[in-house]
C-alpha cells in the first residue's frame, strides 16, 4: 500500500544488479532467448524478483544452467520443466496451464463474456422500453 | 510531554468520530432533525480533523527533534538524518502512515463540511455519518494496534535509521499521494451510503442527484492516485537500479486495482449524471473501489503476502484491518441489496451511444480490476487449499494486459465523438478512416525503422498510435468552435481538454511502455580507468572513481565522459552510497535524458582491480511519466469545470 515505498526489504543490504560481465552468451539468437527465459524464472531467495533483476548467487548459477542448457540446445520448454523438477513450480512467473491453473487463465475471458453478455442484456431492456 | 499530548488527542478523536458516527443518527430518524443532524455532524467533522492534526504534528515533532525515547523514532530515524528525510520519516513507518491515513481521511472529511450545505441535509448527513464511523474504526486500530506514540525506556542514544532506499525526494511524496488517493475513495463510498440510505426519498423537494454531486471527489482521488502511483513507479525506476518501472509486485496491484475500478467508477458516474441510467451499477462500483482501497491496506498491513514488503507482519494487526474491510464492504453490500428496489430505474440507450461505449469501458475495466485482483490472491488461495504453490508474475499479467488493451484503446477514442443515447457512425467514418490508416501508417513506418516484432507489439503500437490520434481529434472539434481565440488559450472552455488530455495520455504512456520494452538496450563491463563503451550509437569514456562524502553516508562516484553526439565532453556521475547509521548501501544511477529516451548508467563493484558498469538506454521511457501527468491533468480539468459550474 505504500507501494514502493516497501519495496526494498530485500534490497536493504545490496542494490540490484543483474548479469555480470562475461555472462552474456555471444551468440545473439541464444542470449535473446535466455534472457526471455530468465524473466520468467522465479529468483527463490529474494522473493518477487526474477534471476534477470537479481545478483542472488542462486540466481546467478540459474542464469548459467539456463545458458548452458540452451547451448546444448535444449528448447525452451524443457529447460522450464527441469527448473520446475529442481525447485518445484514456485519457481515459474508464468504458471503453467494444468487443472489447477485453469481457472487463473480462463478467467479474464470469462469476466469478459460475462460483461458483454450482462451489458448486451441491460442495453436489450432499455431499448425495449420506448425512448422518451 | 508532547507525545502524550498527541496521544492523548488521538483518543479525543477517537471519541468525536464516534459521535460524528452515532449521534447523527439519532435525529435522522425523524424528517426534521436533518439540520440539527447536520449541523452536530459538520461540528464534529471539524474537531476531528483538527485533533488528528494537532496529534499528526506532534509525532512530527518528536522526528524532528529526534526523540529517541518514542518507539517509532527510534527504529526509524537517525539524528543525521537530513531534515526533509526526518520529516519524511513520520510515514516512513506502519504507525506513522497509519496516522497519515486518519489525517488524510479527516481533512477529506472535513473538506466536505465545508460545502456541506450545498447539498440536501439528509443526504449531507449520511456522508459524514459514514465518514465518522470509518474514522473511528481506523482510529482505535490506530490506538489499540499501533500506538504511534509508544515509549521506549530507558530512551537509546542514536537511532536505527530510515532505511537508505527511502530517503528520496520522490519517495518522501510517494506515500501522501497515494493515501490521498486511497482516502479519496471514501467520500465515493460514503456518497453511496447516503444515497441508498436516502433513495426514494424527497430531498427538500430537490432531485437526488448523487452521481453529480459525486463525481468531483471521484476524480480529486483520480488525480491523487494516478500520480502516487505514477511517482512511485518513477522513484523505482531510477532508484532500484536498473530501470524496471512496474513489477507486478503485490503491492504494486494493491495500488492498480483501486486505480482500475475508480477509472471505471469515474465514467459510470459520468452516464449515471447525465443520463439517468447505470445507477445501481455506479453504487456498486464506488463501495467495490474503497472496497480494494481497504484490501490495499490489508494486503500490506497484514503481510499475508509473499513480498518483498515484509516489514509489516504483524498478525493482530492483519486481523483487525481485515475486519474492518469485511465490516465495511458487507455492511455497504447488505445496505445496497436492501435499498435497491428503491432506486429509480435506468434510463434508455442504444449501443452505439456514449453510454454504450461507456459501457464496454467498464466492462474492459471491470475485466482488468478482476484479472490483477485474482492473479495477485490466486497463489495464496491455492496454497491456503494445500493445492501446491505457485507464482504469478509479470509474465502472467503482461498475457493478459496487452490482448485485453487492443479492443479497449480501439473502442476509446469512439466514446467522445459519439452523442448520448443514440449516436451515429456515419458522419465520423471519414475522420476514423483517416485516423485508422495514420495509426497503421506510423506502425509500419516504425516496422520499416526498426525492424519486425510480434503481432501482438505491433497491434499494440497501432491502438497507442489510434488512442493518441483519437484524442487529437476529439480536442480539435471541441476547440473548433472558439476558434477566434485560440491565442488567447486560458479563456478556453476547460471542458474541451479533459477527455482529450486523460485519453492521450494513456496512449503516450502506452507507447512509452512498449518502446523502453522492446528498444530497450544494455551493456555490462569491467572496465578500467580509460577504457571506451559503446551503447546505442553513442561512445562514452570511464575516467575512474573517486570517494566523496555525503550529509549522512559515504560514496564512491565514478565519472563517465561522453566522447561523441550531442552531449560530447559532458559528463556522468553515477554513485553507490554507504550509509553508516543504517550500514547498508544503494546505488544512484546517473541519467541523461534526451528526445530519443535515457542513458542510464550505474557502477557496480570491484571485479579483477576493474569496475563493473552497467549502461541501459530506454528509450523514450519518459512517455510513460508524462502519459500519466497528462491523464491527471485531464482529471485537473474535469475537476475545474465542474467547479466553476457549480459557482
Amino acid at each position: 500500500m505504500i507501494g514502493r515505498l516497501l519495496i526494498v526489504a530485500s534490497l536493504w543490504l545490496t542494490p540490484v544488479l543483474a548479469l555480470d560481465p562475461g555472462e552474456a552468451l555471444s551468440d545473439g539468437a541464444l542470449e535473446t532467448r535466455a534472457r526471455a527465459l530468465s524473466q520468467e524464472l522465479r529468483c527463490l531467495v529474494c522473493q518477487n524478483q526474477s534471476i534477470d533483476d537479481s545478483d542472488a548467487p542462486l540466481a546467478r548459477d540459474l542464469r548459467q544452467m539456463v545458458r548452458l542448457r540452451l547451448v546444448a540446445g535444449d528448447s525452451d520448454a524443457q529447460i522450464r520443466a527441469a527448473v520446475v523438477e529442481r525447485y518445484g513450480e514456485f519457481a515459474l512467473f508464468r504458471p503453467r496451464l494444468a487443472s489447477h491453473t485453469a481457472p487463473l487463465w480462463a478467467m479474464p475471458i470469462v469476466i469478459l463474456l460475462l460483461g458483454g453478455f450482462f451489458g448486451f442484456r441491460l442495453m436489450r431492456q432499455n431499448t425495449s422500453t420506448p425512448l422518451q | 510531554m508532547i507525545a502524550e499530548l498527541g496521544h492523548f488527542v488521538l483518543v479525543l478523536a477517537l471519541v468525536v468520530a464516534l459521535a460524528q458516527a452515532l449521534v447523527p443518527l439519532v435525529f435522522l430518524r425523524h424528517e426534521a432533525g436533518s439540520e440539527t443532524a447536520l449541523s452536530f455532524a459538520t461540528r464534529a467533522a471539524y474537531l476531528q480533523a483538527l485533533l488528528i492534526a494537532v496529534s499528526f504534528a506532534a509525532l512530527t515533532y518528536a522526528f524532528v527533534r529526534s526523540d529517541f525515547s518514542l518507539m517509532v523514532v527510534f527504529a526509524n530515524s537517525h539524528a543525521a538524518k537530513p531534515m526533509i528525510y526526518k520529516i519524511a520519516g513520520v510515514w516512513g513507518n506502519h504507525e506513522g502512515s497509519m496516522l497519515l491515513w486518519t489525517l488524510i481521511l479527516a481533512a477529506y472529511g472535513a473538506a466536505f463540511a465545508r460545502t456541506a450545505k450545498n447539498l440536501p441535509a439528509r443526504f449531507s448527513s449520511y456522508v459524514m455519518l459514514s465518514q465518522g464511523l470509518l474514522g473511528s474504526a481506523f482510529l482505535s486500530f490506530l490506538l489499540f494496534t499501533s500506538n504511534p506514540f509508544a515509549r521506549l525506556l530507558p530512551a537509546p542514544f542514536a537511532g536505527q535509521g530510515l532505511t537508505p532506499i527511502l530517503q528520496d525526494p520522490a519517495l518522501a511524496a510517494h506515500p501522501p499521494l497515494l493515501y490521498a488517493g486511497y482516502v479519496g475513495f471514501s467520500m465515493s463510498f460514503a456518497f453511496a451510503i447516503a444515497a441508498l440510505a436516502t433513495a426514494g426519498e424527497p430531498q427538500d423537494g430537490r432531485d437526488n442527484n448523487w452521481a453529480r454531486w459525486m463525481r468531483p471527489w471521484i476524480l480529486t482521488a483520480w488525480i491523487f492516485l494516478t500520480l502516487g502511483i505514477a511517482l512511485g513507479s518513477y522513484w523505482a525506476y531510477y532508484e532500484l537500479g536498473w530501470g524496471g518501472f512496474w513489477f507486478w509486485d503485490p503491492v504494486e496491484n494493491a495500488s492498480l486495482m483501486p486505480w482500475l475500478a475508480g477509472t471505471a467508477l469515474l465514467h459510470s458516474a459520468l452516464v449515471a449524471e447525465t443520463r439517468d441510467t447505470l445507477k445501481r451499477w455506479t453504487l456498486l462500483l464506488a463501495i467495490v473501489t474503497f472496497a480494494l482501497s481497504l484490501s490495499g491496506t490489508f494486503l500490506v498491513r497484514s503481510g499475508v503476502l509473499t513480498s518483498v514488503h515484509a516489514f509489516a507482519n504483524d498478525p493482530e494487526r492483519g486481523i483487525y484491518i481485515l475486519a474492518i474491510l469485511v465490516g465495511f464492504t458487507a455492511g455497504a453490500l447488505a445496505l445496497y441489496a436492501y435499498r435497491l428496489p428503491k432506486l429509480a430505474p435506468d434510463g434508455a440507450f442504444q449501443p452505439i451511444s456514449r453510454e454504450g461505449l461507456l459501457l464496454a469501458n467498464n466492462i474492459f475495466l471491470a475485466t482488468a480490476t478482476v484479472t490483477v485482483f485474482v492473479g495477485t490472491i490466486y497463489p495464496l488461495v491455492l496454497d491456503g487449499l494445500g493445492m501446491g504453490k505457485i507464482s504469478v508474475g509479470a509474465p502472467y499479467f503482461n498475457a493478459v494486459f496487452a490482448p485485453l488493451s487492443v479492443p479497449f484503446a480501439i473502442l476509446l477514442p469512439l466514446g467522445p465523438l459519439l452523442t448520448w443515447r443514440q449516436g451515429h457512425l456515419a458522419p465520423l467514418r471519414a475522420y476514423l478512416a483517416m485516423g485508422a490508416v495514420a495509426a497503421l501508417l506510423l506502425t509500419a513506418i516504425l516496422v520499416l525503422l526498426r525492424g519486425a516484432a510480434s503481432i501482438m507489439v505491433l497491434a499494440l503500437f497501432a491502438a497507442s498510435f489510434w488512442l493518441v490520434l483519437g484524442a487529437s481529434l476529439d480536442l480539435c472539434r471541441k476547440l473548433s468552435p472558439h476558434r477566434a481565440k485560440l491565442w488567447r488559450f486560458w479563456t478556453l472552455p476547460s471542458s474541451a481538454f479533459s477527455a482529450p488530455l486523460a485519453h492521450g495520455g494513456l496512449g503516450v504512456l502506452m507507447l512509452g511502455i512498449l518502446a523502453a520494452t522492446q528498444w530497450r538496450e544494455e551493456i555490462v563491463v569491467a572496465a578500467s580507468s580509460g577504457q571506451e563503451i559503446d551503447i546505442a550509437s553513442i561512445t562514452l569514456r570511464y575516467d575512474g572513481l573517486r570517494e566523496i562524502d555525503g550529509p549522512n553516508y559515504r560514496a564512491e562516484q565514478a565519472r563517465l565522459t561522453y566522447m561523441t553526439g550531442q552531449h560530447a565532453g559532458r559528463y556522468l556521475f553515477p554513485e553507490r552510497r554507504f550509509y553508516e547509521a543504517e550500514r547498508s548501501q544503494t546505488t544512484e544511477a546517473a541519467i541523461t535524458t534526451d528526445l530519443t529516451g535515457h542513458l542510464y548508467a550505474v557502477v557496480g563493484e570491484t571485479a579483477n582491480d576493474k569496475r563493473v558498469l552497467r549502461i541501459w538506454y530506454h528509450p523514450y521511457v519518459a512517455f510513460i511519466w508524462l502519459g500519466a501527468v497528462l491523464m491527471a491533468a485531464g482529471g485537473g480539468f474535469g475537476l475545474r469545470t465542474r467547479l466553476r459550474r457549480r459557482a
